[in-house]
């Protein structure tokens, strides 16, 4: 079995939630998490919150970010154990995330620790 | 010697006291023995604890009980601890030179004072579960051995509990004790370092040995509670010793103290056991659901969420007893965090009917349907349960199911009901 990268990203980080709202996407994240747990498919995963993150660009320069000039930003993943990437795709399209117009969530195999595949 | 022929020996005035010094005191005296000679020299030890209670057995119904009974234990069992040392081609042959080696080199005469001061009964006791819980060994022989070392169980009983024999028991302890031989497993604390890796080895065998009696098919009831209360009372001494209370100990207590508290409330009197929905909640003991409580809120102070953080909390949830969508709401939630760190079926079981009372069937049915635990008889009565009055020619092909693949009486009866219940 391999392991699979479900990257979100979100069109605009600068998009203020309400808490309300907030309250209801974690609810579904973690119900979404939850289920592919409860097949033994989750095997780890974080938020990335964008508060005091940075982007170190060429020669070493530091922005705040990532906002303005990238249009989309990573807010987060999870890593799946899935038989095939189809399996993996089915996994990301419960992903609430893809609720909102513009987001994606990004399926990516993960080389195994055996050198660059 | 097996401490059940000394139990159920018993006769006379003592016939009460006995017992129930046994209980608590042989652990107690075969632990700093075992600790005093060494871990390959176990069977001494337990020899030794069983000959003092043997003497008690013949002394105190014809002499009356000593005004200090474990104190006159504790002093026999010095005598008898010395009268080895002296006489036997151990101390000789083996502890002697040793000591010698220990002192630089001097001549020692005498064994060194048995201590059985509380102190050293208590660590030597916590030593020896760090030792039974060595990661060496496998998790079956480990519970087999803290019941046989640790809490003092016959073999009978733990052939009883684990639903075996007693050649099969037997075998087991022998292998494991000479396990711990082989690896020269020492009686100590473990290093600061290695302490929390070698606790979580501790608590799975705590919580395993919990669910052995919480769970166990052994028509014994008493048995089964016993041996709660021995994971009970071992995981009350990490709480005590300030080295090993961490917070994951306080929530492996706590989720203890919250199922315990049902205990009154889950049987009939001709032993059925009452699903928890049929449960009467004033027989719950709200003394155990007040210290499960208290113990959660210690859990929480520190960083550390562990898996039983987690299943204290749903088993707080579960003490009451009212359905609530908050209450449903947090179960579910609690689950999908479990489930993140520790997996298992019943678990994924668990939280797929959760979801359905928090979030409706239909959603847990799809849920339900990923799971394929198709020789799992729970995954079918779970099955069962979520198209109930959806679709009941379903819910009955499902439970039908669940009844063959059931292994044991009580859970083809919980099924049997069920059907019945769908054709009504």
């Amino acid at each position: 079995m391999d392991e699979y990268i479900l990257i979100f990203r979100h069109q605009d980080g600068h998009k203020v939630a309400s808490p309300e709202q907030i309250q209801v996407w974690m609810k579904q994240t973690m119900d979404w998490i939850g289920g592919i747990a409860a097949q033994n498919k989750f095997s780890g995963g974080n938020g990335l919150p964008f508060d005091g993150a940075k982007v170190v660009h060429h020669n070493n320069i530091v922005t705040n970010g990532p906002f303005g000039e990238i249009k989309e930003t990573i807010g987060g993943y999870i890593i799946v154990k899935a038989d095939s990437v189809d399996e993996a795709v089915e996994f990301a399209k419960g992903s609430p995330v893809l609720q909102g117009d513009g987001n994606t969530v990004e399926v990516r195999k993960i080389a195994k620790g055996n050198g660059p595949h | 010697m097996d401490p059940t022929k000394v139990s159920q020996g018993l006769r006379g005035s003592a016939e009460v006291l006995i017992p129930h010094l046994f209980r608590t005191e042989f652990t107690r005296i075969a632990a700093v023995l075992c600790k005093h000679f060494g871990l390959e020299h176990l069977e001494v030890a337990e020899d030794i604890a069983g000959e003092t209670f043997l003497a008690a057995l013949e002394t105190w119904p014809y002499k009356g009980v000593p005004p200090n009974p474990t104190a006159w234990l504790y002093a026999i069992a010095k005598n008898k601890a010395k009268n080895y040392l002296h006489r036997d081609q151990l101390f000789l042959g083996k502890i002697l030179p040793q000591l010698k080696k220990a002192s630089g080199g001097q001549a020692v005469d005498e064994p060194a004072e048995i201590d059985l001061s509380e102190k050293n009964i208590t660590d030597s006791q916590l030593q020896m579960l760090f030792a039974v819980c060595h990661p060496s060994l496998s998790t079956e022989a480990q519970i087999c051995l803290a019941l046989r070392i640790l809490c003092g169980f016959g073999i009978d009983e733990i052939a009883n509990a684990f639903l075996t024999n007693k050649e099969t028991i037997n075998k087991r302890l022998f292998r494991a004790k000479e396990k711990l031989r082989t690896e020269k497993t020492a009686i100590e604390f473990p290093p600061a370092a290695e302490l929390g890796q070698r606790l979580e080895t501790v608590l799975l065998t705590l919580y395993l040995l919990y669910n052995e009696g919480y769970y166990s098919e052994s028509q014994d009831a008493v048995l089964r509670e016993d041996l709660c209360g021995e994971a009970m009372r071992l995981a009350e001494q990490l709480i005590q010793n300030e080295s090993t209370h961490l917070p994951a100990v306080d929530a492996l207590f706590s989720l203890m103290c919250f199922h315990a508290s049902r205990f009154p409330a889950r049987k009939k009197e001709n032993g059925e056991i009452v699903l928890y929905a049929d449960q009467d909640e004033s027989l719950w003991d709200q003394e155990l659901i007040a210290r499960g409580a208290y113990h959660l809120h210690q859990a929480s102070q520190g960083d550390v969420l562990s898996r039983y953080h987690l299943e204290a909390s749903i088993a707080y949830w579960h003490t009451i007893k009212t359905d609530s969508r908050e209450k449903w709401e947090n179960i579910l939630q609690l689950y999908n965090r479990l489930l993140t760190i520790a997996y298992s079926p019943i678990a994924a079981l668990n939280r797929t009917f959760a979801l359905s009372k928090a979030n409706g069937k239909q959603e847990a049915i799809a849920a339900a349907e990923k799971l394929q635990l198709t020789e799992n008889p729970y995954y079918y009565t779970l099955l069962g349960e979520l198209y109930r009055d959806i679709d009941n020619g379903k819910a009955m092909v499902h439970l039908q199911r669940a009844y063959t693949l059931a292994r044991t009486q009580t859970d083809k009866r919980i099924i049997q009901r069920a059907m019945e219940g769908l054709k009504a």
